[in-house]
């Protein structure tokens, strides 16, 4: 089976490990992976600050890039949401560009979903012992709405011991520029993220959106506690020896 | 309204240095939400009924000119008078005038966020008529002059010690911090004042159609008092309060108190046909509806329509995450958390209301609970896009946000830019983080530390890799 990789702007620049494991899982499951160069940001800094004309650049320029792939596979829901919901009305006015969008957006998948509902598969045979909590994050649980199909990978890695993360469906304070522009609500949020972690007395703190783990982390570095932040792929990849 | 005169960003600051203020949120935002999560599990099929409320407010909403006139039609023929008042000022012109004619010397007030809205009770006061809120939450923050935190729990932000604190002024003796002791303190002042009042003046949760009457949702049978014993009935509503019947009312109903408070129903359930009839033993003389556009009409037509299908339960609020923070007075406008960021900058004007739609990590749980299907976060996002557009974004911001239009669209200069950025940090990084970064990130790092880019970026793996698979 043929799939594209669509890194996102963060695991490209801050967090390259994410890639690399996302290729060895992919590749030891027989996807036959490419990575096209020309890819850049799906625009979702722009369209949520409201420059919404900035952004329709960047959703063109994503879905010529990606228009012959058979699958396209983000390493961020938040980045599938765009592509996937958002380009859709973005480009409402714009009918041929639209039609382009839709097309793009049925091969979108976020890298778990693409797993479980295209490989079909739950249990790569990864084993990693320690205790860990999920971040799900916002974009992802009600934009594309991928929820379980994480859970189901990580709840197959012999030895990793899952604890809910209590109010888990709040938001971290990312936000993306959100983060920026509000800062002092953005640390707010993310404090209250960080105390709700400490609680579950986890490990590992395993996410899906590498943004949403660096905020996360952020924070917990600025208190100066050390956790172990991992994408759900490099989870799966270090399990499995790769 | 001392509050209010502040800036956005010194409001926010207040308050999340308020530790007193952030902890009420927390429990009062976990109580509220559990009650409509129970709630809602225990109707079944939440969804289903979320849709059908979605489906009669849109409907109502599309037709809302003919709803209005067959409600003022019917309201009248029951007695009642209708004055649909195009601005606040055309609203509190009538109550204040009706008012003298009256000679009335206080107003008793069950809730209502349009007499908010309309700032009623100062303009009342202006004219030396005492107006006086009856409900719980209403009456402790008009004691603290203050403005409500919240559309339905308006004194969330006061604990009972602040309470007993108010309440004991009043009483000019200490008042113990007991809730029971508190309410029946409340409840013997207010009596009096129910006694004494010449006008009762009343929301309206929902306006049906097809009889005249208004509905009032409440829980402590002060609408009840304020409506039946003193001799005038005034009521303030939006224009978008209508439903078309009894039945729709059936279906919103079913949502509205599940939504707000996690009841089944409220306590009280209020429908009000007009004034008193001739064989009724009591109840109003007179009864006057006063149907408030206000800038509601502007948004009939345009893409954000749906906001009018707001049923004011106040759920969005509270699963906020930025609401839980900072609470309701740091928006600084009458109506506040997600649906307050979207509505007041529609009724009142982006200028004056720019930081609102900003003041949200669009993380869609707003939306998501929402029983009447209003897309909050996209509004939020679209309202961004307006302040852009109206030339409200700094000249930096645009021109960076351009300049990203551009980069994206160019791979190089895209990969010439990501490079960049990596170096300019890593001189700011302390072992593997950067506690101070420079720029714009400088904010990140108030409260964050930055992770150290990684020597090797995930590109140049791949480049490296494909160069070892292509020699071997």
């Amino acid at each position: 089976m043929k799939a594209s990789l669509f890194i996102t702007c963060i695991a490209d620049s801050m967090f390259a490990n994410v890639g690399i494991s996302a290729v060895k899982v992919l590749e030891k499951l027989g996807v036959e992976l490419d990575f096209p160069k020309k890819q850049t940001c799906c625009g979702q800094p722009a369209y949520n600050s409201g420059h919404h004309e900035a952004t329709k650049r960047a959703a063109k320029h994503m879905i010529e890039v990606f228009k012959n792939s058979e699958y396209v596979i983000f390493l961020a829901g938040s980045c599938a949401g765009m592509v996937r919901e958002t380009y859709i009305d973005l480009l409402k006015d714009e009918p041929e560009w639209q039609q382009k969008a839709i097309d793009l957006a049925n091969r979108t998948y976020e890298f778990s979903e693409f797993l479980v509902k295209v490989l079909k598969v739950s249990d790569i045979g990864a084993e990693l012992k320690a205790k860990a909590t999920y971040h799900q994050s916002c974009h992802m649980t009600r934009q594309i709405k991928v929820i379980e199909e994480p859970l189901l990978l990580l709840s197959h890695v012999k030895g990793l011991e899952m604890i809910d993360l209590p109010l888990k469906e709040d938001c971290c304070g990312f936000g993306g520029t959100f983060s920026i522009k509000m800062p002092e609500i953005s640390v707010a949020m993310v404090q209250e993220k960080t105390e709700h972690i400490e609680e579950t007395d986890a490990e590992i703190l395993i996410g899906s959106d590498m943004a949403c783990v660096m905020n996360i982390k952020g924070r917990l570095s600025r208190n100066g506690q050390e956790l172990r932040s991992l994408h759900v792929a490099e989870v799966l990849a270090e399990g499995c020896g790769l | 309204m001392g509050q209010q005169k502040a800036g956005f960003y010194e409001r926010v600051d207040q308050a999340l240095h308020d530790d007193f203020l952030r902890k009420a949120l927390v429990d009062a935002q976990e109580k509220l939400r559990e009650g409509k999560k129970t709630q809602s599990e225990l109707l079944e099929n939440w969804e289903d009924w979320r849709k059908r409320g979605e489906e009669i407010r849109r409907h109502t909403i599309e037709n809302l000119d003919s709803y209005l006139e067959q409600f003022a039609k019917n309201a009248e023929k029951q007695g009642a008078n209708v004055f649909f008042a195009k601005t606040k000022e055309e609203a509190v012109e009538y109550i204040t005038r009706l008012a003298i004619e009256k000679e009335a010397k206080s107003v008793i007030k069950s809730k209502s966020m349009v007499s908010e809205e309309i700032h009623l009770n100062q303009a009342l006061e202006a004219i030396g008529i005492e107006a006086i809120e009856s409900d719980l939450g209403e009456y402790i923050i008009q004691l603290a002059k203050e403005t409500p935190s919240h559309i339905i729990v308006p004194a969330i932000h006061k604990n009972k010690e602040q309470v007993a604190e108010l309440f004991s002024k009043v009483a000019g003796e200490e008042i113990p911090d007991d809730p029971q002791i508190l309410a029946s303190f409340a409840r013997k002042v207010l009596r009096e004042k129910f006694l004494q009042a010449d006008i009762g003046l009343s929301g309206a949760n929902f306006a049906v159609a097809e009889s005249g009457s208004i509905v009032l949702v409440s829980n402590e049978g002060n609408a009840r008092l304020s409506t039946t014993v003193p001799k005038v009935h005034v009521v303030t509503m939006g224009m978008e309060r209508i439903v078309p019947d009894w039945e729709s009312l059936d279906t919103l109903i079913s949502l509205l108190p599940r939504s707000a408070t996690g009841q089944k129903i409220t306590t009280y359930l209020t429908g009000i046909t007009g004034p008193k009839r001739k064989a009724d033993v009591d109840g109003p003389e007179e009864m006057h509806i006063i149907i408030l556009d206000n800038g509601r009409s502007q948004i009939l037509g345009t893409e954000y329509q749906n906001i009018l299908h707001c049923i004011r339960c106040g759920a969005c609020l509270n699963h906020c995450p930025v609401y839980r923070h900072i609470g309701g007075h740091a928006y600084g406008s009458v109506y506040s958390g997600p649906i307050g960021s979207v509505l007041t900058p529609l009724l009142e004007g982006l200028d004056d209301w720019k930081e609102l739609p900003f003041a949200c990590s669009l993380c869609g749980a707003c939306s998501e609970t929402c029983p009447v299907g209003i897309p909050l976060d996209d509004y939020l996002v679209k309202l961004r896009r307006d302040v852009v557009d109206s030339g409200n974004a700094s000249w930096l911001e645009k021109k960076a946000f351009q300049t990203f239009g551009w980069v994206t669209g160019n791979p190089s200069i895209y990969q010439f830019g990501i490079n960049l950025a990596d170096t300019a940090l890593k001189p700011f990084a302390e072992g593997d983080i950067i506690k101070k970064a420079p720029s714009v990130l400088g904010k990140w790092t108030k409260g964050k530390d930055l992770p150290k880019p990684p020597n090797q970026s995930f590109r140049e793996w791949w480049e490296k890799k494909g160069e070892k698979q292509d020699g071997e």
